[in-house]
């Protein structure tokens, strides 16, 4: 059986840990939360560097932690990279990567020259630790990672400690992971725009339990969550390019129920690409009159809710076979009478491609 | 110039240094790296013990030590049974009991340098397949290497430097118990004291070299990082 179930009970003075998970066996699984909110006790939990006293763990059919049974963390199967890239300052890159590769029978050169290639360090090989810089530290860090060939990766918010212009850096990496890894992996993120670039799946934590968990685009569409997005609430879209507007520079994305255009960053045609539309750049409108809003769809109104303010209201909207969500004010929706069932146009003022 | 018996004495106190050293480097590592990382209350009592030769005047060291390996000690009675024979006034006692002198100068430099390392070095170890004494041996004493240089030059520049122990414990017995701190006191007891003057000499100079060697690689370390 392929997944993973998790059940934790941490307890310590001022904080409680109590978690049921089951997670998919592939792609990338987003435990999202506030600080405090438990997501990083939860991975340490899983890796095995926290023993939860109530807790039962089963990876791939094979139980990790029960009543009466506890696998030690290195004799886990799994890759971690930590916040703060914590290379052993004593070995060299190549030590370094080859640290984990040593104890693991099943490991080839192979594992590590993919792990190097993958992470784009092989020029960094014969360096110090203290010689890198944050950004290629973190790399090393990841690269180390993976050459033991875990079967579950962990990542405790690897962008964490960097500054934006490193997040950037590494960024495309963690994307090319997304794409090429088989493996599960379990990603800590407080950062909305990382969850919504890379995740397939999405728990979500507050205070040491779990509100919501599903796959990303369901999860992020529900309106009844307690936690609040504030400003990052909105829909995601899966959607290929369908059309590049040289004159403009405007690209034309297409997904299931229509079509947006977006600012052209040199995608090719056909390439299949993820859509962020945050419901703050969502109007409604009852004509489609001249604006200078370009994208217009035809959408239903499928659930409205409050929204953080008392005078905000969150509205989800069913367009052809996607949800988008949108922000209006309540005296707005009253006037245009917004209720569920209403058909209405949806524009869209900004649209974020997430390669 | 130096006697054939300053002779015998420094090389009698270069071997006890260098034989205590190595027993507390094997010793004192475990002790200093339960304390480093134990969240017991037994920390704060076995931290106390360990250090308990820096403030004891040695003389009340050294009484202890021979009740206790005296005939009629728990030690002493030990020793007979073993066959090994009583071990005050041999080289052997007094290897014994300036293994406990000198404990804290080796546990404390270590005890610092693996809390130094900190928990997270040893996590990642983990989570790299590496067991716990794997773990230890590969990552945290590479890591404290440092400390185990400063705790080994301190420990064995200690043990040359002791006296009322020896006393104590271990007499006066050339060439089995008489170091050159007990030497430079015979010397100046005889009214030897051009004698005295050279040995004396001697010591200073080494324990010069050896602070020397200990603060300028550290003022280098330092600079390094």
């Amino acid at each position: 059986m392929s997944g993973i179930e998790g059940r934790f009970q941490v307890e310590w003075p001022g904080f409680t840990l109590d978690v049921d998970l089951s997670l998919p066996g592939h792609g990338v699984t987003a435990l999202f939360g506030h600080s405090g909110s438990g997501k990083t006790t939860l991975l340490r939990c899983v890796a095995g560097l926290e023993r939860a006293a109530q807790g039962r763990l089963v990876v791939d059919g094979a139980v990790w932690q029960d009543t009466g049974r506890w696998l030690p963390p290195y004799q886990r199967p799994i890759g971690y990279v930590f916040q703060e890239a914590s290379l052993f300052e004593h070995l060299s890159v190549l030590g370094n990567l080859r640290y984990g590769m040593k104890r693991v029978g099943t490991a080839s050169s192979a594992s590590l020259e993919q792990a190097i290639e993958l992470l784009g360090i092989g020029h960094l090989l014969d360096r110090k630790p203290a010689r890198l810089s944050g950004g290629e530290r973190q790399r090393v860090g990841m690269a180390r990672a993976l050459a033991v060939r875990p079967r579950l990766l962990l990542m405790d918010e690897p962008l964490a400690a960097l500054d934006l212009k490193l997040k950037h850096e590494i960024l495309p990496y963690l994307e090319r992971l997304h794409d090429e890894l088989e493996i599960p992996v379990l990603y800590v993120s407080h950062s909305p725009d990382e969850v919504a670039r890379l995740a397939d799946h999405l728990v979500v934590l507050e205070d040491g339990r779990v509100v919501a968990q599903g796959p990303l685009k369901d999860t992020l569409a529900r309106l009844d969550l307690p936690f609040h997005l504030g400003e990052d609430a909105g829909a995601i879209l899966d959607a290929t390019v369908g059309q590049i507007d040289a004159h403009w520079h405007l690209a034309r994305v297409d997904f299931a129920g229509g079509s947006l255009w977006a600012r052209d960053h040199g995608l090719a045609v056909g390439r299949r690409v993820r859509v962020r539309v945050l419901a703050r750049d969502v109007s409604l409108a009852e004509e489609p009159g001249t604006s200078s809003i370009q994208n217009v769809l035809r959408g239903r109104v499928d659930a409205v809710a409050d929204d953080d303010h008392p005078g905000l209201a969150l509205v989800r909207l069913h367009v052809g076979g996607s949800v988008l969500l949108a922000r209006l004010t309540k005296r707005a929706a009253a006037s245009l009478g917004i209720a569920v069932g209403v058909e209405t146009w949806v524009q869209v003022k900004s649209v974020a491609l997430l390669e | 110039m130096l006697t054939p018996a300053d002779l015998q004495a420094l090389w009698l106190t270069v071997r006890l240094a260098a034989i205590v050293t190595v027993l507390l480097l094997v010793i004192g590592t475990p002790i200093a790296w339960w304390l480093a990382r134990t969240r017991t209350w037994w920390k704060g009592p076995i931290g106390a013990v360990v250090a308990l030769p820096l403030v004891l005047p040695p003389s009340v060291l050294g009484f202890y030590l021979l009740l206790a390996m005296g005939p009629n000690g728990p030690v002493g009675q030990l020793t007979k049974e073993l066959g090994i024979g009583p071990l005050p006034f041999t080289f052997w006692g007094l290897v014994i009991a300036s293994v406990f002198y000198s404990l804290p100068f080796m546990v404390q430099p270590l005890q610092t340098a693996f809390e130094g390392v900190g928990d997270r070095p040893l996590e990642v170890a983990a989570t790299l397949r590496a067991s716990p004494l794997d773990a230890f041996f590969t990552v945290a004493v590479p890591l404290a290497a440092p400390g185990f240089l400063t705790a080994s030059i301190l420990t064995f520049a200690h043990t040359v430097g002791e006296f009322g122990v020896v006393l104590m414990i271990g007499g006066n017995l050339p060439g089995v118990t008489r170091v050159a701190s007990v030497q430079i006191y015979d010397h100046v007891e005889a009214l030897e004291y051009n004698q005295a003057h050279r040995l004396a000499a001697v010591m200073l100079v080494f324990s010069f070299l050896v602070l020397l060697a200990l603060y300028g690689w550290r003022r280098n370390a330092r600079k390094g990082v």
